[in-house]
């Protein structure tokens, strides 16, 4: 574990409880996958919860944060509401986008969320656009864009990283990288798979740290956020980190061995960090039973809030297709 | 009233002129904009009058720029986006679809998307295929978009500020034939409405259903049939996005007749798409069936008379209603 900042026991256990509502919550949203209450695409976080959990630490409300298909987990770390995410998984009108999205597209804008995007590479255009209106508008605000290692290769991500350079643009890139997309090992398809070299490349402050310690990423982002923040001017931060899941719940996963899934599971961030809080007396096997007691309610409370939510009435369907009508 | 003679070039300048000085959110983004002065030199001069961060030169990355735009829309400025020409937006294609024309509806009406992106469209420079598409029609298929096509200089001023009223994204397409087209212009005329189609001539006999290059080529041929003692009405679309339906079928209803001319390739086309509306709800109201004169179902070629004969012209729009006329 990395010591770079004070970790009180307060911090700790946020950070903890933070990592275990992601884990937990998608958990359950595969359980009700199969039990048909979410459909679609489901792709699911975990293994990856401390780069989300890392990040939304180092950020303030003032920023806007860009995600991808896979955001579930950046949406409960930025604090979308554990309920309003689970009903728009549920395709009910109490979800944060009235279950027009669905799992792939959470936004919530009172926490300038505009996650969601299902086009690899699709957000970071938009990122670098956000951080032209902050700057432009004399904002103290920043633009945080999750991707994933996958969206490296798509020419949105080249023209992007161009621009915020070029631009002297705040924009802090988060790359995930997993070693996959789908089933595309990372050295199969990227002719440099160090992805920090490339962003290198572009003039810009890049930066490799490892995903699956979110002291570590909370460390490395807090300083990245902050050269943002001062010298105006974008970072790219790449967390090498792992999914034990599935890509999507449709994937059987023929591309890669059970057993080196396994190794990537000693280093799963939610037995780790608890390992680590114990060792250096910031949490003992009570608070942790404490967590998934809470943990535990908040979600019961979320899934019978999605089950009683309503269905759209289909008189509503042309809805939010252009404002100016519904002005 | 105050009229000058100025041309469809300066009609665009003035508009955006007139947008940057009056609302500091504004700004201008795309392929040389700047220093160049526009690659149409409808920005001349922009950039020492603004400066950089309101006139800003984008590198040659459409999807990154056009995606840009979007955010600094989401983000609170009001960008232009200018794209070179239609031909290029292809590469931009993501952005606008998957990302204009939707986040509202996909976050349940939290982010519009008051973005504005101009380019330029259609044939008739030798600038062959890869340069001189008509591809209006395809936007307009893209519901969460709004697509206008100025034809006039009163639109090709007025419309680029009710586009900026927006709180969604509009595409202007401006035919690049048009530019150099001077005519007079009323100083007193402001935003125009951009729902709404107009009759550029009245006629009694047939309805010629048209939009951006091809209104011209419409009231010439109108003119010619005149003279043939045939009474024709054109019908200026000018939003292709919502289609003004009601005034389509208002005009067929009086004139029982509708010829439709669309710079697009048929198939698929637009004009199709009229077609089928006006079988839908006027069926009984059209005295003949309805025709379509279209651009040649090929790629726009290089030489003069080729380029010449695949595009719609006059004597096609009047041979057109002839025959409407003489197979009665
Ligand atoms: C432009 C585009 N191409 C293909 C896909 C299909 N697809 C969905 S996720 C995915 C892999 C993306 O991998 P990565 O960016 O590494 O993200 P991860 O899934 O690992 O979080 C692909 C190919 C897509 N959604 N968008």
């Amino acid at each position: 574990m990395s010591e770079k900042i004070h970790l009180d026991h307060d911090h700790a256990h946020h950070l903890m409880k933070a990592m275990l509502r992601i884990r937990r919550f998608e958990e359950k949203c595969a359980e009700l996958y199969s039990g048909g209450k979410i459909r679609g695409f489901l792709h699911l976080y975990i293994g990856e919860e401390a780069v989300a959990v890392g990040v939304m630490e180092a950020i303030g409300p003032q920023d806007t944060v860009v995600a991808t298909y896979r955001e579930h987990g950046q949406a409960l770390a930025r604090g979308v509401p554990m309920t309003a995410v689970m009903a728009e998984m549920y395709g009910k009108v109490e979800g944060c986008c009235r279950g027009r999205g669905g799992s792939m597209h959470i936004f919530d804008r009172e926490r300038q969320f505009l996650g969601g995007n299902a086009i690899v590479a699709g957000g970071l255009p938009v990122a670098v656009g956000l951080a032209m209106a902050h700057k432009q508008l004399g904002r103290n605000a920043i633009a945080v864009c999750f991707f994933g290692d996958g969206a490296v290769a798509e020419g949105e991500f080249h023209e992007s990283m161009n621009l915020a350079s070029l631009w002297d643009l705040p924009v802090l890139f988060v790359c995930e990288n997993n070693l996959y997309a789908m089933g595309s090992a990372i050295e199969r398809v990227q002719a440099e798979p160090e992805l920090h070299k490339k962003a290198a490349g572009y003039a810009m402050v890049a930066e490799r740290v490892d995903g699956m310690d979110v002291i570590a990423v909370e460390a490395a982002a807090r300083r990245a956020a902050e050269t943002v923040r001062t010298s105006g001017k974008p970072y790219f931060l790449e967390c090498r980190t792992y999914r034990f899941r599935a890509h999507s719940m449709f994937d059987p996963e023929l591309y890669r061995e059970k057993a080196e899934v396994e190794v990537h599971r000693q280093r799963d961030p939610l037995t780790v960090f608890p390992a680590f809080m114990k060792e250096c007396h910031l949490a003992n096997d009570d608070d942790i039973a404490r967590f998934e007691d809470e943990v535990a309610r908040e979600l019961d409370e979320a899934v019978a809030f999605a089950e009683a939510g309503h269905w759209e009435p289909i008189a509503d369907l042309a809805r939010d297709l252009y404002r100016r009508e519904t002005l | 009233m105050n009229e000058r003679r100025i041309t469809y070039r300066e009609a665009l300048r003035e508009g955006l002129l007139e947008a940057l000085r009056t609302d500091e959110r504004v700004l201008l983004i795309g392929e040389d904009v700047g220093r160049y002065g526009g690659t149409y030199a409808v920005s001349k001069g922009f950039f020492d009058m603004f400066g950089a961060d309101r006139i800003r030169d984008a590198p040659l990355s459409e999807s990154g720029f056009v995606g840009a735009g979007i955010g600094a829309a989401i983000g609170g400025l009001r960008p232009i986006v200018e794209i070179m020409t239609v031909n290029f937006s292809l590469l931009a294609l993501d952005q606008i679809v998957n990302n204009a024309a939707t986040l509202l509806h996909m976050s349940g009406g939290q982010y519009n998307v008051p973005v504005v992106i101009r380019m330029t469209t259609g044939a008739g420079r030798q600038l062959a295929a890869q340069h001189s598409h008509s591809l209006e029609g395809w936007f307009a298929h893209i519901p969460g978009l709004r697509i206008v096509t100025p034809a006039t200089l009163e639109d090709a001023r007025g419309m680029l500020w009710t586009a900026l009223d927006d709180p969604d994204p509009v595409l202007i397409f401006e035919h690049a034939m048009l530019l150099n087209r001077e005519d007079a212009i009323d100083d007193e005329v402001g935003a125009v409405d951009l729902d709404h189609a107009v009759i550029r001539r009245p006629g009694r006999d047939v309805s010629l259903i048209t939009y951006g290059g091809m209104l011209f080529k419409c009231l010439d041929a109108a003119d010619i049939l005149f003279n043939e003692g045939i009474d024709a009405e054109v019908l200026d679309l000018r939003s292709l996005r919502p289609l003004d339906e009601s005034a389509i079928i208002a005009s067929v209803r009086r004139t029982g007749r509708a010829v439709i001319v669309d710079e697009g390739w048929r198939s698929g086309s637009l004009a199709g798409e009229i077609s089928a509306r006006l079988m839908e709800q006027a069926f009984y109201d059209l005295a003949c069936p309805v025709a379509r004169v279209c651009t040649a179902e090929i790629p726009i070629p290089y030489p003069t008379h080729l380029e010449q004969a695949a595009l719609p012209q006059i004597d096609d729009i009047v041979a057109a209603c002839l025959e409407m006329f003489h197979d009665q």
